[in-house]
């Protein structure tokens, strides 16, 4: 198992320093928008891990309230997490990029309010799991989450039909035609080294959470004295 | 103890409670007062100007001081452990997630008949169009509120610092119903636009959230 | 462990345990209790005992192990046959002692006053006083608590120290008034720091320490009355 995530650490470190290559020297730069362009290769890409680790912990929570499994809960709180990280990076970049090229820091269009509200909800979650006394932490966040993500979808309709009136830029994605191949291959390095950082991450934080799981159990059978 | 019976009694009771102990209620009403009067003054409009705002400003006063309102219900359950005696009843625990609900409705839209007064006084707001979509919007985005208030009202039993945390896992779940509710009074208001996508999303929010409330209600009420 | 292999069994535990984190309140119980006698729970603060009596209400899940009560292993489908009383009154103060009984009656499907009046006066309280539960002194509370719990004619009927703060004479007469219901037929579960007053009246005392059974005893013996302290320590300091 160690060496799995040894060899699969090593494979994401490549790709992400071929990937970090191909962003900053490989591509060329783009002929509008000028170097910081370049924010493109991070910011979509952790968009898309985001976009995993949210709804796959949708899934785990509901899995959760049914199996009730410790391990499902480890995995539900480590794409929760993960998931965070990843999304702060987008909200982060994408003002970055956003006021150099189309000269505001935000808007409230159906991709970014969601993002934000998502981002809102799972730092609510992780709170509620820090908050919790005892026991049910983990039935209570799973039951949030699924609040949460019914919410989430909400809020990209309600955007979508209610904010018409103020100007969209259309952000992700630059899909100009004609764009140049050297980009593109940035841009899927990038998505795979990404992908393969956010797997490694969820990876370890759930790594560590069985370990403290095993840990809390191990010092319960010394309370109850058992001994099998 | 069936589920009608059990919601017209835990209603009736609740009712009868915040009857009796009316400082609760003052306290809530005066806070709501103080509320309309801190935006009012901060945002110094004419007619014409507040006309497209009022309606953020209504909701955003009314989320506030409903908080309070959802705190004070579930305070009530946990004070001498009355919540026990309901628990090992064998009374439906859905009824009382209604019941609740209903009960925080009815605070809420007490609450509401305050500060939307205070508005078009302050204001001098003349609707241009129907009165009945504000009074729809107000109906259906209260009961967004508070489903969703109850709910993670029970949540925060469990909780450390459970008066902080009722408002900190509402608000970013609120926000798509106040989105609609605004835009539905927003649209009425000022006559332009049409009410009726928004009023209708709504009431799809309101259906699904309640749907899974009562369905999530026994198992975080219950969660060890 | 059905109640067709024990039929005289009102609960039965099979290797209970509650766990908050790393501590046990409840280690690995096993026991099983016939029905119509009066149970003593004694012990030593944090031994267990409101953990017990939780877990056989339904208010605590158990981590490990299982439980039958009433000849059911889901607690919540027998919610009409037990009562539950505890330190705290589980009142609602802003209602008088009728109105309470009244709302809880309801919840057991009782429409009928009546019944609710006579549970009151059946604990030595006055059903039309309208005084708001929580002006009751304390003594008044857990007797109107006490009342709630038994509304609903309960066959198993759990305690957690109902003599609390309530004078000698009025725990006199609920003991009193147990032991009839206890000859009539009812299961009782009993925590409390005053074995004296059950003196004559428990048919066991069952003895509790760090989460786990370990002396169950005929009656009451006459030095947990006079010193409270648990038979297991009595005998290991023995010289």
């Amino acid at each position: 198992m160690k060496s799995k995530f040894t060899i699969f650490a090593l494979i994401t470190f490549a790709l992400l320093s071929w990937g970090l290559y191909e962003a900053l020297i490989g591509a060329p730069t783009e002929a509008t928008m000028g170097p910081v362009q370049r924010i493109f290769y991070y910011h979509v890409p952790c968009a898309w891990v985001m976009e995993l680790c949210f709804p796959a912990n949708f899934l785990l929570s509901i899995a959760y309230l049914i199996w009730r499994k410790p391990e499902i809960d480890a995995l539900a709180v480590s794409t929760a997490e993960v998931g965070v990280v990843f999304c702060t990076i987008v909200l982060l970049t994408g003002p970055i990029w956003g006021k150099p090229v189309w000269g505001i820091w935000w808007t409230w269009d159906a991709r970014l309010t969601s993002t934000l509200v998502l981002w809102l909800i799972y730092v609510s979650y992780l709170i509620l799991r820090k908050f919790s006394i005892g026991g049910p932490n983990a039935v209570l966040a799973a039951s949030l989450a699924i609040f949460g993500c019914l919410d989430a979808v909400f809020v990209f309709m309600a955007i979508r039909w209610f904010r018409t009136q103020h100007p969209k830029p259309v952000f992700g994605g630059g899909a100009d035609s004609g764009i140049d191949p050297r980009m593109l291959q940035a841009f899927f390095v990038n998505m795979a080294a990404f992908t393969a950082l956010g797997i490694l991450l969820v990876w370890l934080r759930f790594v560590l959470e069985r370990t403290r799981q095993k840990v809390e159990e191990a010092h319960a059978m010394k309370a109850l004295g058992a001994t099998r | 103890m069936t589920f009608a019976t059990t919601l017209k009694n835990t209603l009736a009771k609740d009712l009868q409670l915040e009857w009796r102990s009316k400082d609760a209620i003052n306290s809530m009403l005066f806070f709501a007062l103080l509320v309309v009067v801190i935006f009012s003054f901060s945002f110094d409009l004419s007619p014409e100007e507040s006309r497209p705002i009022a309606g953020g400003l209504v909701w955003v006063a009314l989320l506030f001081a409903a908080v309070v309102a959802l705190n004070q219900t579930w305070s009530r359950e946990l004070r001498n452990s009355v919540l026990d005696a309901y628990r090992i009843a064998p009374a439906p625990l859905e009824s009382l997630f209604l019941a609740k609900t209903i009960g925080n409705f009815i605070f809420v839209s007490v609450l509401e008949l305050v500060i939307a007064p205070l508005f078009v006084i302050f204001y001098n707001l003349r609707s241009v169009g129907p009165v009945y979509q504000l009074v729809l919007a107000s109906v259906l985005g209260n009961w967004a509120l508070v489903v969703n208030g109850t709910f993670f009202g029970a949540i925060s039993i469990r909780t450390r610092s459970r008066e902080v945390l009722l408002p900190l896992l509402l608000f970013p779940i609120s926000i798509p119903a106040m989105l609609a509710a605004v835009n539905a009074t927003a649209n009425t208001l000022t006559g332009e636009g049409s009410a009726y996508l928004p009023l209708v999303f709504l009431a799809v929010y309101d259906v699904v959230f309640t749907a899974v409330g009562l369905f999530l209600f026994e198992t975080v009420l219950q969660a060890e | 462990m059905t109640s067709t292999d024990n039929p005289g069994f009102v609960v039965s535990l099979r290797e209970v345990s509650k766990l908050y984190g790393r501590f046990a309140a409840l280690r690995n119980v096993t026991a099983d209790f016939a029905a119509g006698k009066l149970y003593l729970i004694l012990g030593e603060n944090g031994a267990g005992k409101s953990t017990l009596l939780r877990v056989i209400a339904g208010l605590i899940r158990p981590t490990r192990g299982q439980l039958e009560v009433l000849g059911s292993k889901d607690i919540r489908s027998i919610g009409s046959q037990f009562g539950y009383m505890a330190h705290a009154s589980m009142l609602y103060e802003e209602l008088s002692g009728m109105e309470n009984l009244q709302y809880f009656a309801r919840l057991y499907g009782i429409s009928d006053p009546a019944i609710c009046e006579h549970a009151i006066r059946t604990v030595g309280l006055d059903p039309s006083l309208a005084r708001r539960a929580g002006q009751y002194s304390q003594g008044m509370k857990q007797r109107m608590s006490l009342a709630r719990a038994i509304l609903n004619d309960p066959k198993l009927l759990l305690l957690d120290e109902p003599f609390s703060n309530v004078d000698v004479t009025s725990a006199r007469e609920m003991a009193r008034l147990l032991g009839e219901m206890r000859d009539h037929g009812r299961t009782i579960f009993l925590v409390t720091h005053q074995p004296a007053l059950l003196e004559r009246i428990a048919d066991e005392s069952v003895w509790m320490s760090a989460g786990e059974i370990i002396l169950r005893e005929h009656g009451v013996s006459a030095e947990a009355i006079a010193s409270g302290v648990t038979p297991v320590q009595r005998r290991s300091d023995a010289p």
